[in-house]
């Protein structure tokens, strides 16, 4: 059985006091990745560049230097550039790249002294709610391997489920923070839209995409957000304002909050049980001495065609580089236009290519004004009903997923099916809103024990508020158990 | 709700090859989406500002400052193929 | 096709042009990404991430080009947009590794300007906006291009006339003026053959007195104004002759084969791109303040024409001469310190332009590196003006000033060039020629102007040159009455 990992914090005291070493930290998560091999996690692991730089760790923690999170082991989704190692998004146009650059939230972290021990398995370009969509294999949920981690950041969760790691950076842009983060019993904090730098995340839906942790603790996304957040030159739509201390005060509980519950969020469709993990959670905040009342977002429906419209609009123009032509993947053929076409059909995958298709048609002739135009504006009126929910109350709390984490091939045949269980997470990433899933209990469903996580969300920059809502449920809940693959004790 | 060579024409906007019975199956599925997408009609958006981006910010600027560049041989490294210094690619038929 | 030559008779079509110039912006970094602007260096030595088009990176607007942009604009005395931004425009190139260029759409940086020609006629400026140059794809004839990447991402302002242009000519003039401008406002070193200025011409034909245009044909790839001329008279004339013989023209892209003087398809209507355009979600939108407006604008010189008419006025500067001197900038100003000495203008402007010229063509140099400073050519233009040296040796001086900051004065003592001008000091000289040159004396009283010529010649052998001729000849007609 794998030991939990202690808080981060605590973790990186005890490397910068060396009580332990980085070395040894790392190498720990390193076997415990090899022992779940079986999962589909990791695309990528490299021992001996992971190992020298807990090496490296070590060496700074005895010279002294500040490494707010020296030795903490990290994976990160495979779509955020590492220099030097290999970045596929799931795809297998970019089955041989490798970035010469990090990404800011990772240079950050690695600044910070946490260490990437490997690159997490995803739907391929982040397109996709249950990581089928890779074109390296899916992730198999820890809680039942013949179950979907949820998408697309499902390694990522699996790994912080699995108790690989205690850290994950995934990307969220329609809820693929918190949707595999609900299906695993993990933490996943969506930031603010401009809270953290996109540099070196490849983009999918660029006015939606944010970077955001998946942990085991709400502590330990708070002192992820910490590290990672804040502005960026390379990034003109990261906010350049001071991001507050978010650990500061997580146990500062929840009396006087006022809390919304969203109707349109527990509608037909929510499983019962989902439903029942809302309502527990409800309870032990109103018992915190937190206001809790019914709140309307009435554009909620309009959210998933306004969402796929612009995620598609933006991403097949950003998917547009990959060609074969400068990097990636090129197909054989003699002559230019061929080779567009044949390493793009043949590199991208059917719901990518769907996509592409999708948002190429809306944004052609003619089309811009019904379909871009009009979803930008639906949009305004998504946020105006986020804006004036927030005039009464101070966050928003309502399931992640319509139900728990769903069998491997059950959602793969109807791609508008898939589209529609993301209502509950999409209308977050058009508002810019926060977003935190933090698990609930374990249910029982489909014969299997599965967690349900709870959503809470709030005004822009409202992290704080979030993490401390989110860190009061987790003490007030008590320790959930393991997964039976690996996990916490 | 959108024809089969609609889907053709958009695949080759998209440089993506679609056999006859992709493009129908697509045309299938890309119309129940589409049709769905037209909810977005029944609202009333006249005076309705669209989100031009995501945080309302505005006014971002680079001093003109030079900065580091690629050696050669890191901007080649992922190339399908290079030649010279050049990526090298299928003949271009046109001079633009 | 051969140059097709219309026949004699017919309606008569008049000639519609509008020209779009795309001019490289002389920043020190790439429009949205730190990479350096530079020419001229090994292929794809200029790279960075965001260049190559790599995933993850993201565009940073420059700062510099908005100023350059605004500078261009308050020169075409354009509107400057107070809300302005950025839009994709979606397409596929092996030298457009994003599969997109940043452009600007419906709302650019500037609007609704107008350039003036020489005989008054305003061309309207539609827009200049902004955007990223793209790579190159070059093509040895094999089967295979070559992409360079190091031009890709430098900024470019586009230059749209309304097609007020009637004769190539004319367009050609436009194009004269508008580099004449940009190189004033010192936004670009627009050099057609580095590539930093390039130009598509539209041209269509019209009955005259018609309001509606014909179809146009679009000229690209032109890599001198010269070439833009004949490539636009031959358009005009194949128009015409598409016309006549009652075809309809063809809407198509050429080329301008400089060989064989003609133009050839490229690609017609049909093969268009859609370009998708859609507000860049990377990019915020910019306000541009009335204050960096007017901040700006103080940064603007006198426009060419308007220094030209200014020195027109000066005594003696003929349009042509004026026209000299604007061409560059430097020139203009070096011509006006020195013209602050020497009080004389014309003058001035032929030392300038007849005799430094030509010793820095010699040594290969510009008007800034010449060396010699204003007002010390203005004093040799005044040493000349009074006698004090003669114009041949004034060249001497003038080549052993160059390079140097001395003194002309006292080059003149140094080199013994200085000149006699005083009536006294020649009268006894100059009467010695005259005895000396009986037979030139009867001519000169027969009337025969040039022969006081020989005298003069006879008294600057005997004072080695050093002779006013000028005070030779009056002292020649007080003595001989």
């Amino acid at each position: 059985m794998t030991a939990p990992w202690p808080q981060i914090d605590a973790l990186a005291a005890s490397v910068r006091n060396r009580e332990r070493s980085a070395e040894e930290t790392v190498r720990t998560a390193l076997e415990r990745s090899s022992a779940h091999e079986d999962l589909g996690i990791f695309l990528h692991v490299d021992e001996a560049r992971a190992l020298d730089a807990a090496r490296a760790v070590d060496r700074r923690a005895l010279e002294g230097h500040d490494l707010p999170l020296a030795g903490v082991p990290i994976a990160v989704k495979d779509n955020l550039c590492t220099r030097e190692v290999p970045t596929t998004c799931g795809s297998r146009i970019l089955e041989n790249f490798i970035p010469p650059y990090d990404a800011t939230a990772i240079a950050r972290l690695q600044d910070a002294g946490a260490v990437v021990v490997g690159k997490t398995n995803l739907d391929e370009f982040a397109m996709g709610s249950s990581n089928e969509n890779s074109a390296f294999g899916s992730v198999k949920n820890p809680w039942d391997t013949t179950r979907a981690p949820g998408g697309s950041s499902g390694g990522s969760a699996a790994a912080v489920a699995a108790g690989i790691v205690p850290v994950a950076l995934g990307s969220d842009t329609g809820g693929s923070i918190r949707q595999p983060a609900a299906f695993c019993g993990t933490v996943g904090l969506k930031p603010t839209y401009g809270r953290v730098s996109r540099y070196g995340l490849v983009a999918f839906g660029s006015s939606l995409d944010q970077i955001g942790p998946l942990t085991n603790r709400v502590g330990d996304a708070a002192r992820v957000l910490t590290i990672i957040a804040g502005g960026d030159p390379r990034d003109a739509t990261c906010s350049n304002d001071p991001v507050p201390d978010v650990t500061e005060a997580l146990e500062g509980g929840v009396e006087g909050l006022r809390i919304g519950l969203p109707k349109e969020y527990l509608g037909e469709g929510i499983e019962p049980s989902v439903r029942e993990a809302v309502s527990d959670a409800a309870e032990r905040l109103a018992a915190g001495g937190a206001q809790v009342r019914e709140v309307s977002l009435p554009h909620t429906s309009y959210a998933i065609p306004a969402y796929y419209v612009v995620a598609t609009c933006e991403a097949s123009s950003n998917l547009a580089r990959f060609d074969g032509i400068h990097y990636g993947r090129r197909a054989v053929a003699s002559d230019l236009a061929t080779t567009y076409e044949r390493s793009r059909t043949e590199g991208l995958g059917a719901e990518v290519r769907r996509r592409i298709l999708l948002g190429t048609f809306a944004l052609s002739a003619g089309h811009y004004d019904a379909y871009y135009d009009r979803a930008m504006r639906v949009r305004t009126l998504i946020r105006r009903d986020f804006e004036l929910a927030f005039e009464s109350v101070d966050a928003l709390i309502s399931p992640a997923g319509p139900t728990p984490a769903f069998r491997l091939g059950e959602k793969t045949q109807d791609p508008l099916e898939m589209y529609l269980a993301d209502i509950l997470t999409v209308a977050a990433n058009l508002a810019g809103v926060p977003g935190l899933v933090v698990p609930e209990k374990l249910v029982e469903f489909e014969g299997a024990a599965l967690p349900v996580g709870v959503q809470l969300m709030g005004p822009m920059w409202s992290e704080a508020t979030l993490l401390r809502i989110g860190h009061y449920l987790e003490r007030t809940r008590g320790d959930l158990p393991a997964p039976p693959i690996g996990g916490r004790s | 709700m959108i024809e089969p060579e609609t889907v053709l024409k958009v695949a080759r906007l998209a440089r993506l090859e679609l056999s006859e019975e992709e493009s129908a199956r697509l045309a299938v599925e890309l119309g129940r989406i589409l049709s769905h997408v037209d909810r977005l009609e029944e609202l009333d958006v006249t005076d309705v500002p669209p989100v031009m981006h995501g945080t309302g910010g505005s006014d971002v600027y680079r001093e003109d400052a030079a900065g580091p560049t690629l050696s050669v041989r890191d901007a080649l490294a992922n190339a399908p193929d290079a030649a010279d210094g050049c990526f090298r690619v299928p003949k271009v038929i046109d001079d633009a | 096709m051969t140059d097709p030559q219309p026949p004699a008779s017919g309606i008569e079509y008049e000639p519609v042009i509008g020209i779009e110039v795309h001019v490289q912006l002389r920043t020190h970094s790439k429009m949205f990404t730190p990479a350096p602007n530079t020419y001229g260096e090994g292929p794809n030595t200029k790279t960075d991430p965001y260049t190559l088009g790599l995933p993850g990176t993201l565009p940073v607007a420059n700062k510099e080009a908005f100023t350059l942009a605004i500078r261009v604009g308050l020169g075409l005395d354009a509107e400057i947009a107070s809300y302005t931004k950025f839009d994709r425009k979606n397409y596929f190139y092996p030298d457009l590794p994003k599969g997109y260029q940043i452009s600007q759409m419906d709302l650019p940086v500037t609007s609704n300007g107008k350039l003036p020609l020489a005989n008054g006629k305003v061309i309207r400026i539609n827009r200049a906006h902004l955007e990223e140059d793209a790579g190159k794809a070059m093509h040895t004839g094999g089967d295979a291009s070559f992409v360079d990447l190091n031009r890709a991402g430098i900024p470019l302002l586009e230059i749209v006339s309304e097609a007020d242009m009637r004769s190539a000519p004319e367009a050609v003039e436009y194009l004269e003026r508008l580099k004449l401008l940009l190189r004033y406002l010192d936004v670009s070193d627009c050099d057609m053959e580095k590539g930093s200025l390039r130009c598509d011409v539209n041209v269509s034909i019209r009955p005259k007195g018609m309001e509606a245009f014909g179809t146009r044909t679009e000229i690209k790839n032109l890599n001198s104004f010269k070439a833009a001329e004949k490539a636009i008279g031959f358009e005009i004339r194949r128009h015409t002759s598409v016309l006549q013989a009652g075809d309809e023209v063809v809407q198509a892209t050429m080329l301008w084969d400089e060989d064989k003087e003609q133009t050839r398809v490229m690609r017609t209507k049909e093969e268009s791109a859609d370009y998708r355009y859609f507000p860049d979600p990377d990019l915020p939108p910019h306000h541009i303040s009335d204050s960096w407006v007017e901040e700006v604008r103080a940064t603007i010189p006198e426009l060419p024409w308007i220094r030209a008419a200014r020195l027109r006025s000066l005594d003696g500067i003929t349009e042509y001469d004026a026209g000299v001197l604007i061409q560059d900038r430097a020139v203009a100003d070096f011509f006006e310190q020195a013209l602050a000495v020497s009080g004389d203008a014309k003058a001035t402007c032929n030392w300038i332009t007849s005799e430094l010229f030509g010793v820095m063509k010699e040594r290969g140099h510009d008007i800034t590196s010449c060396g010699i400073p204003p007002a010390r050519l203005g004093e040799l233009v005044r040493l000349v003006k009074d006698g004090i040296v003669g114009s041949g040796g004034g060249k001497k001086v003038l080549h052993a000033m160059y390079g140097t900051d001395k003194d002309p004065a006292a080059l003149v003592d140094e080199l013994g060039v200085g000149q006699i001008s005083d009536e006294g000091a020649l009268e006894a000289i100059v009467r010695q020629a005259l005895e000396a040159n009986p037979d030139t004396v009867s001519d000169i009283k027969a009337g025969k102007k040039k022969a006081a010529g020989a005298i003069v010649g006879w008294v600057m052998k005997e004072t080695k040159g050093s002779a006013n001729p000028g005070t030779v000849n009056k002292l020649i007609r007080q003595l001989l009455g």
